[in-house]
């Protein structure tokens, strides 16, 4: 009797799994909630740590409820659960973030079959559950006072400013550096593009969404304009744009796949993210406009199947006699 | 010269230090061991045998064949008695009927044999009888027989004759060892088919880890105009034949059709010697070159077989497998599509390229996981497929589902299941399905065709 192994082809994987690309995910955000504990200083921490703790606590809890292999090990909830905190203001109190990953993890994510089968993103569906529930302590923003001990007074966004027609104090620079108010971990425009560019390198990602997302806001918000106020350059490094573009809209199970879908995804969260900025009730769009095209994955997808080697001429169908 | 090659594709690591630089030795079976021969070593219909037990045979004796066109005849490669004729397991897992001779040990070569001709004086039709008698077929996996593939419908010119060198499989080595140590037969080979096509030129086709190869083929090359060499990207399926055909003519292979509709003809190297044996040396099939390679054997290397050889034999006849760290698998071919053994009680056959002893290291199978809709199986697929939504169309059982999303042009080349970081098993699940289905598609137009039978029948009656 033999005992040798039968299997399937290849016999040969790559060392590539979904813990090694979840770790790059989070290498990719470093730079980010690095920069937003500096300006944010203790409560954010604290948000970042309850958060991703919640996160994994509540994929395990479900996993065992129901009797299903356990893979937290995956990585998956730390990274939604890092990301959802990025969205949230410093100033969320404690039980904020535990809310947020409960639905997050458990509506968003596991009851649609887990990692992979959600159709939205479970971080900005749990960010959305907690603006609708939560809607004043989730657009309190604080100044960027850091660990200097001094208060942490309320401020407003300076995409709320532009929103009234009015130029942030904020200066360019300090935009991009992220030195204003805002979530966590989307003020610093430069930290977000270091790690896109992370993820791009290591083929975690592809550039087309967050290049194309990013161009279709500048291109549009160059074109419209707002009461009086035309500065495109300004606004790319405002709000969560950066934020939502290289991490948000590029999570794999809620984007399409296909290259050509990936481009229809991209224009429709850049132009439902300005139309929403400018024209919306909200200053902000980056999360509602991704929400939105996420739903609309699925339909994107069925319309932008690769053609295929050797395809056939599409023949037309002979109308029924 | 640019290096070309095809879209998307895989690099997995190419193992390939183990036997590369091990010239080809050649393995003579043992005297009174029992060699197979599979009536089926080809596509196409199988062979009948020609000989009855009792019977004595000798080298390059013919002991099957068949009269169907699409079939290829079986020779002894050795001399003894034939001692029974029963089911023996060949590498992809089917058991055949086969021939089982014991060897004598003299190696009693039987009359005629050995009679090389010049084919610049021989007529085509001379040079495809020849080639169809002398039993040879695709070596580099398929074993589509050679006297077909060489002769296309009148309606299908063929311009470029490939001679598909990539050995784009992980591991092999044989074709390469060829390249380095009988360039010239190979390029005799092309001579023999390019004169069957005078009009087409042809192009050696080998990827750029292969330097020494590249280097021994142009020199062999040098002098004949319509003979070239193109050096291709290393990447995986670079040797699929319509990929090598893409990359050298920029041509596309359409859906199900074969080669000949591109004005290509492309065969494997060991194919090429094989013609050149039979032509210019009066000896019909009987050996050929197989990579035994892994971590789990003493002596991975390039042997030249006698064809029939149990890989019992084989293993036995190089030094055995590595006691310190033995095989827990064995591969018929390349680790991206060769099939697995159960056992080491498989005949070697004509397309038998590679036997891979892989360890318990090597051999590991990871964990499947959800798929997390990455695209990496649809930025890799040289179909342009997408491989995870076929995988879910298998899973579901979704037959229809599968064909209209064309999973019956997967090539079954293993580079979504190679890349997918959950581990998926892609390619399996498409081949299952590819199987169920094709036999389906096959039935529907046998059905079809019995239907229109009966009808002209019934209507030629009214009549």
């Amino acid at each position: 009797m033999s005992n040798f192994v039968v299997s399937g082809t290849p016999h040969v994987r790559s060392k590539e799994s979904i813990q090694s690309i979840m770790r790059d995910v989070i290498i990719a955000l470093i730079p980010a909630t690095a920069v937003g504990i500096y300006y944010f200083g203790i409560p954010a921490l604290i948000t970042i740590v309850v958060s991703i703790v919640s996160s994994v606590f509540f994929e395990w809890l479900y996993q065992k409820a129901m009797k299903k292999p356990v893979t937290v090990s995956d990585l998956s909830a730390v990274v939604t659960g890092l990301l959802l905190a990025m969205n949230m203001p410093a100033s969320s109190p404690i039980w904020m973030p535990i809310v947020g990953s409960a639905f997050a993890i458990i509506f968003a994510k596991q009851l649609f079959g887990g990692l992979g089968q959600n159709f939205i993103n479970p971080a900005l569906a749990g960010r959305a559950f907690l603006v609708a529930s939560y809607p004043t302590e989730m657009t309190t923003w604080t100044a960027p006072v850091g660990f200097s001990g001094a208060d942490a007074v309320a401020v407003a966004t300076p995409l709320a400013s532009l929103k009234t027609g009015v130029m942030p104090d904020a200066t360019l620079l300090d935009v991009f550096i992220g030195n204003v108010g805002g979530c966590i971990g989307e003020t610093c425009a430069i930290a977000l593009i270091i790690g896109g560019i992370y993820l791009i390198a290591k083929h975690v990602i592809s550039w087309k969404i967050p290049v194309i997302y990013i161009a279709t806001v500048f291109i549009l918000t160059a074109a419209i304009g707002r009461k009086g106020l035309r500065v495109p350059v300004y606004e790319l490094f405002t709000g969560g744009l950066m934020l939502g573009a290289f991490f948000m809209a590029t999570d794999y199970a809620s984007s399409p796949v296909t290259p050509k879908g990936q481009v229809i995804f991209a224009i429709g969260c850049g132009l439902i993210t300005t139309l929403i900025r400018i024209f919306g009730g909200y200053p902000e769009g980056v999360s509602y406009s991704i929400l939105i095209m996420n739903l609309a994955v699925p339909l994107i997808e069925r319309f932008t199947e690769p053609k295929i080697f050797g395809a056939l001429p599409k023949v037309k169908e002979a109308k029924k006699a | 010269m640019q290096a070309l090659t095809f879209k998307r594709g895989v690099h997995p690591p190419d193992g390939k230090a183990l036997s590369a630089e091990k010239p080809i030795q050649v393995i003579l079976p043992k005297e009174n061991s029992e060699l197979f021969y599979p009536m089926s070593q080809h596509i196409g219909a199988p062979c009948e045998p020609l000989v009855a037990v009792g019977d004595h045979v000798k080298v390059g004796q013919k002991i099957a064949e068949s009269p169907a066109f699409m079939s290829s005849p079986i020779f002894a490669s050795v001399s003894g008695e034939v001692v029974d004729i029963r089911p023996m397991l060949v590498p992809g897992g089917a058991t055949v009927k086969s021939i089982v001779v014991k060897n004598d040990g003299k190696m009693e070569e039987i009359e005629g044999l050995n009679q090389g001709r010049d084919y610049t004086t021989m007529s085509n039709e001379e040079i495809l009888a020849a080639i169809k008698d002398a039993g040879v077929v695709g070596l580099g996996g398929a074993g589509f027989p050679t006297h077909v593939k060489l002769n296309p419908p009148k309606d299908t010119p063929i311009d470029h004759i490939l001679i598909n060198a990539a050995e784009c499989e992980p591991y092999l080595t044989c074709d390469y060892r060829l390249m380095v140590e009988e360039p010239e037969r190979i390029v005799k080979g092309l001579q023999i088919m390019l004169k069957l096509h005078p009009g087409a030129k042809g192009v050696i086709g080998i990827e750029m880890n292969k330097p020494k190869a590249i280097e021994s083929m142009t020199k062999a090359c040098e002098g004949i105009d319509n003979i070239s060499v193109q050096p291709l990207v290393t990447k995986f399926p670079q040797g699929s034949e319509k990929h090598l055909i893409y990359a050298i003519t920029k041509r596309e292979v359409k859906s199900g059709a074969l080669p000949a509709s591109a004005g290509c003809i492309v065969d494997n190297v060991d194919t090429v010697v094989a013609i050149e044996r039979a032509i210019c040396k009066g000896r019909p099939l009987m050996r050929r070159i197989v990579t035994v390679s892994g971590n789990g054997i003493k002596n991975p290397g390039n042997y030249k077989i006698r064809i029939g050889m149990t890989l019992r034999d084989l293993i036995d006849a190089i030094g055995g497998f590595n006691e310190e760290n033995p095989p827990v698998k064995l591969i018929a071919g390349g680790p991206m599509m060769g099939p697995t053994l159960y056992t080491l009680d498989v005949a070697s056959v004509k397309t038998t390229s590679g036997l891979l002893c892989f360890t318990k290291e090597e051999a590991y199978i990871p964990e499947e996981r959800n798929c997390i809709r990455c695209g990496k199986c649809v930025d890799h697929c040289p179909m342009g497929l997408m491989p995870f939504m076929l995988n879910a169309l298998s899973l579901k059982g979704d037959g229809e589902g599968f064909v209209k999303h064309h999973g019956l042009d997967c090539i079954e080349c293993g580079s979504c299941s190679f890349e997918c970081p959950a581990k998926r098993q892609l390619a399996q699940s498409i081949r299952a399905t590819k199987k169920i289905e094709a036999g389906k598609k096959a039935a529907a137009a046998a059905a079809a065709r019995a239907k229109a039978e009966a009808e002209a029948k019934a209507k030629a009656e009214k009549n």
